[in-house]
Formats: C-alpha cells, structure tokens, sequence
C-alpha cells in the first residue's frame, strides 16, 4: 500500500534525515516507527504526506508516486490519509464540531452528512458533550481525542500518527492507543512514530527502528530494543 | 461550487467574528489609511478651485485709440474670438467703461466732480480677454501686436502684467506638481501600511493555514475566507471614514470659504454623497483583498 524506495532526504545543511529507507506497509496494518529525537521519524510521515520531497528514490501510495503529484492533485491526495500530530494541530477558531465538520467541508460533502457524522465521530472518542468547545477549552487528551476524530471521519485509507501521545499523561495515552487499536481494527493503516518504549512493547505490533536516518531493524512482532 | 463558495463566506465572516480583536485593529489602521487617501482627494479638490479661480483672474485688457471705430474693434473681437487659445473676449464700449468707472469711484466726490467737469469722456473702448491657459497670452500679445492693428490700438496690458503673470503661472505649476507628487508618496505610504497590518494579521494565522493544508484542503478553499475577511476590512473601514469625514468637513467648509470663495467644501461633500464613500469602498475593498492574496500566497506552499 506504502512503499518506500531508496529514499534519501538531506537538508540543506548537508543534514542526513533519512539515508536509502525502503520498506513496505501492507494494508490494515499497525506500524510502528521507532527512534530517537532526530531519528528521521517526522521526515518519513512527511513525506507520505507530499509534504517534504525526497533528495533521492521514491515514496509510492498504491501505484501513485506521491511526489509526482502535481500541486493541486496534493489536497484531494490528502483527504485520503488522516493524520494525528504531538501538537494536536487543531484550528484554534473552530469548535470541536467545526474542527472535524472542516474535513469533511473542504471534501465538498453534503451538509446533512456533515451533521449525521461528525457528532458520530466526537461520540466514537467519547467527547459529545464537548462538541462546542474552542481548543482553548479543552485539555491535552481531548484535544488529541478530536484530531483523532477529525482525521478519522473522512475515513481514510491510513492513517499517521505522529508522536500522539508525547504530550499526554499515562492514562490519556493509554486511552488514545485504545482508540488507535480500534480504529486498526476497523481496517485502516496505522503508522505510529514514537519513542515511547512502554507503548511499543505493549502493542505487540510491527516495529521499524530508525536511527541516524538509517532502517537498522523491522519486525513484525517487535519490541522497543533502543537504548 | 455553491457549497464550497458559501462555506468560504461563512468562515470569512467567522473569523471576522472570532478574530475580534484582531479585525479591529486592522479595520482601524485601513480606516487610517482611508482617510489619507480621501483627504488628498479633498485637498487636490481645492487646490484644483483656487488654483483655477487665481488663473480666472488673470487676463489682459486691449485699450482702442479714441479714433478707432466700433465696427473695427469687433472685427477684432471676433477674430481673436477664432483663435483657439482664447476662452472669451468681452468688448467694453467707451460708455461702458465710464459707467464702471463711475460705479467704481461712486464714493469719491472729487472724481465724480472731475468727471463732471469733462465734455468729453475719456476713457477708451477696450476687449478683455481671457486664455484657456495663461501660458497662452503671449501668443494672443503676439497677435494684437501685428502692424495691421497698430493704427487701432492704443496699448496692450500684457506688456505691464507679463512678469506677474508668468510668476503666477509658474506658481500654479509648481502646486499641480507638488500635489501629484505628494498624493503619490501619501498613497503609497497608507497602502504600504494597510498591506503590512493585513500580512501580520495573516502570519498570526500562518499555522493554521499549514493544518488547513495538511486536512486536504484545496489553496481555493485556505484562501477564501481571507479574502472574503479583507472584503468586509473594505466595506467596514470604506463606510466609517466616510463617516468621519463629514463632520469634519462640516465644521471646516466654513473657514475654507473664507480663503477661497468659490469652494463650498461642504456642498461638494453633498453633491459627492454616493460617489465619494463608493471610491472609498472600492479603495478599501482592492487593498483588502490584493493585500490578502499576496500575503497569503507564501504560506500555502506546505
């Protein structure tokens, strides 16, 4: 489904954030990016997002080379792919409501969807008595509980989360890696960077290690083996 | 088309709305701006009327000798009337020239007993004429100096007047110019600050363009509801400095009828009522919305 080919990305400075990365992620599954802070972990997400461009080798979603795509195919390419960030990125002028209701907007779908799904969705991740609440208005684990909604309601093919639970407490995390799992079982593709250990050993999932830029481990039933 | 194009409206106005404070701030300078711009329009109007009632006021007079007959003066008339540098020549009789003479000096017991005293009146027959442009009454000396008029006229007052005229004409220059060029440099001033408060109150919006971006939303659909938000910039800050202006002008047109007689600010603001807050809004609505889209372009590259 995604498919990494050689990809090199080196920053201006010369940087190396991702040396010659291939591998493979097969549909419905659960991966985990592993590695430490500069590992290489965001630039990878970023690039299935077409929103870093590799020095070398391609980035394929199906058969699409995504870095071919020309700049307004990139929006509709998007919409097929949620994505959940540490810093929950929601719109700080929109309700929790409109946060999720803006996906679907920019989508062009129907009003009376829009009204029939996304109280669905802000049910899914437990937060329908706080649909009308602004950012401002809500805590660490809910604002991360409405981007989930928000990147969930299109439903998407995959889904990428990175780092989601970096600033969460060990119960608001443990409840977000729940509602990850069930969104997987559901069908969709997660991809999950993080470099918190308890969560990768408890998964039970396919680990990829990162470090340096550089793949130096992927298993299909791994654990968090960095030191 | 229609949903996108009415959710766009909805969002502009929401954050219109939302972004309070920051609307505010931004209507207020554009209103600045604005009322720059409109009081150059208003100060170029007035330097246009007194500038144009000093020209009206210069003229030169063709006095006739005593022998010159009628017929002959108003042969002159009308062929200087043929010339296209000539707005009008009146053509004032001898007896109209003592008439005005004696309205003029109707106070003055001494002349009008001096007059009395006179068989004969003594004043000439004359033509005032008036140029389109003054820089034009050289040419019609010119003409009046031909040796065929020579015999009928007796002196021409463009000889005596020409220094003050050419001053006056150089004067008129110099403030048409230095009006062009400081509406020019005021203008660009108030558009160069209304399109850097637009682009500040978009860079405070910057990351949420770049998630708006990242949900799959086309540049069309980022884009907007900032235009439609410099839009409204336009619409508000065009119809209040209007607003601020009319009393202003109200309280002034007074005083300025005191130097220049021939201005009634305040009648010009009446009679202008729709077209001048409508330039305003146009005004305000091009540099809101030109403003937006540039500051905006450079943030929808994610």
């Amino acid at each position: 489904m995604i498919y990494f080919d050689k990809v090199s990305k080196i920053y201006r400075d010369n940087c190396v954030a991702l040396d010659n990365v291939s591998f493979a992620v097969e549909p419905g599954q659960f991966v985990s990016i592993v590695g430490h802070s500069g590992a290489g972990k965001s630039t990878l997400l970023k690039m299935i997002l077409a929103e870093e461009y590799p020095t070398s080798g391609q980035v394929f979603f199906e058969s699409t080379d995504i870095h071919s795509l020309k700049p307004n195919q990139v929006p509709k390419f998007r919409r097929r792919i949620g994505n959940v960030f540490q810093d929950f990125r929601l719109l700080p002028n929109k309700t929790a409501f409109e946060n999720v209701a803006f996906t679907l907007e920019v989508a062009g779908r129907p009003q009376a969807e829009i009204k029939e799904f996304v109280p669905q969705a802000l049910e899914m991740v437990g937060l329908s008595n706080k649909m009308y609440n602004f950012p401002r208005e809500l805590s660490g684990g809910e604002k991360q509980r409405v981007a989930i909604a928000r990147a969930m309601i299109n439903h998407p093919d995959v889904l990428i989360a990175d780092e989601p639970t970096g600033n969460l407490d060990p119960v608001n995390t443990a409840e977000i890696i729940k509602i990850l799992l069930k969104i997987n079982e559901l069908g969709t593709t997660i991809i999950l960077a993080t470099h918190n250990k308890d969560i990768v050993n408890e998964l039970k999932k396919r680990v990829i290690i990162l470090e340096d830029g550089k793949i130096i481990g992927d298993e299909e039933r791994g654990k968090y083996s960095l030191t | 088309m229609f949903t996108a194009l009415s959710r766009i409206i909805k969002y502009g106005f929401l954050g219109f709305w939302r972004n309070g404070w920051l609307s505010t701030a931004t209507i207020v300078v554009m209103i600045l701006a604005l009322l720059v711009f409109e009081g150059l329009i208003i100060a170029n109007v007035v330097t246009q009327t007194a500038l144009n009632s000093l020209q009206d006021k210069i003229d030169i007079s063709v006095y006739f000798k005593g022998e010159a007959s009628e017929d002959e003066i108003l042969k002159i008339k009308s062929s200087l009337e043929a010339m296209t540098e000539v707005k009008k020549a009146d053509y004032i009789s001898k007896d109209k020239a003592l008439e005005i003479f004696r309205s003029r000096h109707k106070e003055d017991e001494t002349i009008s007993a001096a007059l009395e005293e006179l068989s004969e009146n003594p004043l000439a027959a004359s033509l005032n004429i008036k140029a389109y442009d003054p820089q034009n009454y050289q040419a019609i000396n010119t003409y009046l100096e031909q040796d065929i008029y020579k015999s009928s006229i007796e002196k021409i007052s463009y000889a005596k007047n020409a220094t003050v005229i050419n001053r006056l004409i150089k004067i008129i220059d110099t403030f048409k110019n230095l009006g062009f060029l400081s509406t020019i440099i005021f203008a660009s001033i108030a558009v160069l600050i209304t399109f850097n408060t637009i682009r500040l109150a978009i860079y405070s919006n910057r990351e949420e363009i770049g998630i708006m971006r990242l949900v799959g939303a086309s540049n069309f659909f980022v884009r907007g509801p900032y235009i439609v938000e410099g839009l409204i910039y336009g619409i508000i800050s065009g119809l209040l400095s209007f607003l601020f202006i009319v009393p202003f002008v109200y309280y002034t047109s007074h005083y300025v009828e005191i130097f220049i007689p021939e201005m009634n600010l305040w009648n010009y603001i009446v009679s202008n009522s729709i077209i001048l807050p409508g330039y305003q809004i146009i005004f305000g609505i091009s540099l809101g919305i030109i403003s937006s889209s540039i500051a905006i372009r450079r943030y929808l590259h994610i």
